[in-house]
């Protein structure tokens, strides 16, 4: 079995899980409308990292000052250091697996090389250059596959802990904002300049923000209680369209019925589904489709989007964390801007603060490339 | 580990001069004014305009694809929901990323397109060659420092495990970078009738260390 026994998220909502949860729990939201950010003509609505308050936290941990780091490589470092921490466990042992999963890692020094060797738009030299801070000898892999990143690196590091045998796997989900990814997604028209509506009638678009989340995973046949285990997982392709999900939710669908199989040899009660919801028309549509077609329609569903934003390669990662705590409290958050429900299929969107039943979650993501995943944890 | 149970159906190399299949080096038409990657497209006889849509890296993914079906009877457009792509390489799609970074970089000349944006991903490679066969298993792309062969290896025995009900993986390292084309595709399943070879270390460097062709200027 395989399961979590720390985690952190970096977001402009705190610097620890714990701090992100009381962010919630209290209504404290940074998002708001900027403009002319990077210089860019359109507005965004979003909220970004403190940097120079992570660049005094990095300072701080950063005891060799031997290698400069960029700011996406500090952002890793700092989330992981801090899961690392909590887990207690030793980073230079061979036992132990760091993942990355990233979107787009350094592309901003496309623009601006910033005194940085060209290699360092590469992700696997940040990967490495991660691995190498905390003394780790295994070599680190990066998974990249756009939005479903978060929790295909979780799948991964399931399988090659399994695979290979290793105790510990140190899960790291990171992207920052930039000007190359701000003005993709506006070129696109998929950001709203207002909070994202997820599964709204009047859903105009997604938010986009930046955060670091890390999971510390470990892998004992011997089962410590209270702790959330991954049950199962699925990946699958829609084979329809590279920037658009299948309508009737095929890939997601797919996804779902192989993870929620892969989950079947335990007993189990399914208390929510934590959705991607990221407030654009055709992703809340699918994942309603995929959703009924799974029979989930009466389960209570929310998006953490309204709260963090789409935090690209983090969010698989981080909003698993949120997953897994609202799991252990029993407590859903609700679907932050969601008002009037406007899918066309049926799914129950949690709008409150409620207590839920049940003793495992499913977690769904879609993106480009018509990538679609779905992870179930659940408590043991 | 079982890798002894996996074998090799198809080995495709595309280097940015030469094209092999299953060691054999193929002939390219080499046409003046067109790229290297449209006149293996040219070559092979294929009707897919959406190819010309498509960037470098989704390209040569998308022919190796294409070179791992030739000859087969393995069809496009049958539905394939037991089979998967893993896809690795080490620059993502930087690329392309380039070409997208120049439509931004001046205020007075800012001209960001979806088209280019979309491209700047690098799994999209594997949702085209998704899309245009039909593959609705497991895809995911994964970026490393160098071609690696145990890598590969590991991974295709993971996602051909047999808990996941797929029987037929598309695995490999699709790189391209500046007019420069490093592309390793093999179909590998656990049929020993009719295979290639195993799918071990040794052979999966055989079909990458494939030594340099003498060539003709053009």
């Amino acid at each position: 079995m395989i399961y979590i026994i720390s985690d952190n998220i970096i977001s402009p909502l705190g610097y620890t899980t714990e701090e992100n949860l009381s962010s919630m729990k209290e209504g404290k939201l940074k998002s708001q409308l900027h403009h002319h950010v990077f210089d860019l003509p359109e507005p965004y609505f979003g909220a970004f990292l403190d940097w120079s308050e992570i660049e005094t936290r990095f300072q701080k941990i950063d005891t060799q000052k031997k290698i400069r780091y960029t700011k996406f490589e500090k952002l890793a470092i700092l989330s992981a250091y801090d899961a690392i921490q909590l887990a207690d466990i030793d980073a230079k042992q061979s036992d132990v697996l760091f993942v990355l999963s990233s979107t787009k890692g350094n592309i901003h020094l496309l623009e601006n090389a910033d005194g940085y060797d060209r290699n360092r738009i590469n992700m696997g030299v940040s990967a490495e250059l991660i691995g190498q801070f905390f003394q780790n000898p295994n070599p680190v892999m990066v998974v990249s596959n756009a939005c479903t990143s978060g929790v295909a690196t979780q799948i991964y590091a399931k399988e090659m802990m399994q695979l290979k045998g290793y105790k510990y796997a140190v899960v790291i989900g990171a992207d920052i904002l930039s000007k190359f990814v701000i003005s993709g997604f506006q070129s696109f028209k998929a950001l709203s300049t207002e909070r994202c509506k997820p599964f709204d009638a009047n859903r105009k678009g997604l938010n986009i923000g930046e955060a670091a989340a890390t999971m510390v995973l470990e892998q004992n046949d011997m089962l410590p209680s209270g702790k959330c285990a991954i049950l199962g997982t699925g990946n699958r392709n829609d084979a329809n369209h590279i920037s658009g999900p299948s309508r009737t939710g095929e890939g997601l669908f797919n996804a779902i019925t192989a993870a929620m199989s892969q989950a079947k040899a335990r007993p189990h009660k399914l208390a929510f589904i934590s959705a991607h919801g990221t407030a654009t028309p055709y992703n809340d549509d699918m994942e309603s489709w995929a959703i009924s077609r799974s029979f989930l329609s009466d389960i209570y569903t929310n998006s953490l989007k309204g709260y963090f934003g789409h935090t690209l390669g983090a969010a698989g990662i981080l909003e698993c964390i949120v997953s897994c705590h609202e799991l252990k409290t029993k407590h859903l958050f609700p679907t932050i801007g969601h008002e009037t429900k406007g899918v066309v299929k049926e799914m129950t969107v949690n709008t409150s603060y409620r207590e839920i039943d049940g003793d495992t979650f499913l977690k769904i993501i879609s993106g480009f490339g018509g990538s679609n995943a779905a992870i179930m944890y659940g408590l043991i | 580990m079982k890798n002894d149970e996996l074998y090799i159906q198809r080995a495709i190399r595309i280097t940015s001069t030469d094209v092999f299949i299953n060691g054999t080096p193929f002939a390219i038409n080499k046409e003046e004014n067109s790229t290297w990657l449209t006149c293996i497209y040219r070559t092979l006889g294929v009707q897919y305009p959406k190819f010309f849509k498509m960037d470098n890296l989704c390209k040569a993914g998308f022919l190796a694809t294409e070179l791992i079906f030739k000859g087969t009877d393995i069809r496009p457009e049958e539905e394939k929901r037991d089979w998967s792509i893993l896809l690795f390489n080490k620059s993502s799609s930087l690329d392309n990323d380039q070409l997208y970074q120049e439509t931004i970089n001046d205020p007075n000349n800012y001209f960001p397109s979806p088209s280019v944006f979309v491209y700047t991903l690098s799994n999209i490679v594997t949702g085209e060659m998704a899309i245009r066969n039909k593959i609705m298993g497991e895809t995911c792309s994964y970026i490393t420092e160098k071609f690696d062969a145990d890598v590969l290896l590991e991974n295709a025995s993971i996602g051909l495990s047999q808990e996941k009900g797929i029987h037929h993986l598309l695995i490999g390292w699709v790189e391209y970078l500046n007019d420069h084309c490093d592309v390793l595709l093999f179909l590998v399943d656990r049929k020993s009738d009719g295979a290639l070879t195993s799918w071990n270390k040794t052979n999966i460097e055989k079909y990458f260390f494939i030594p340099l062709q003498p060539h003709d200027e053009l």
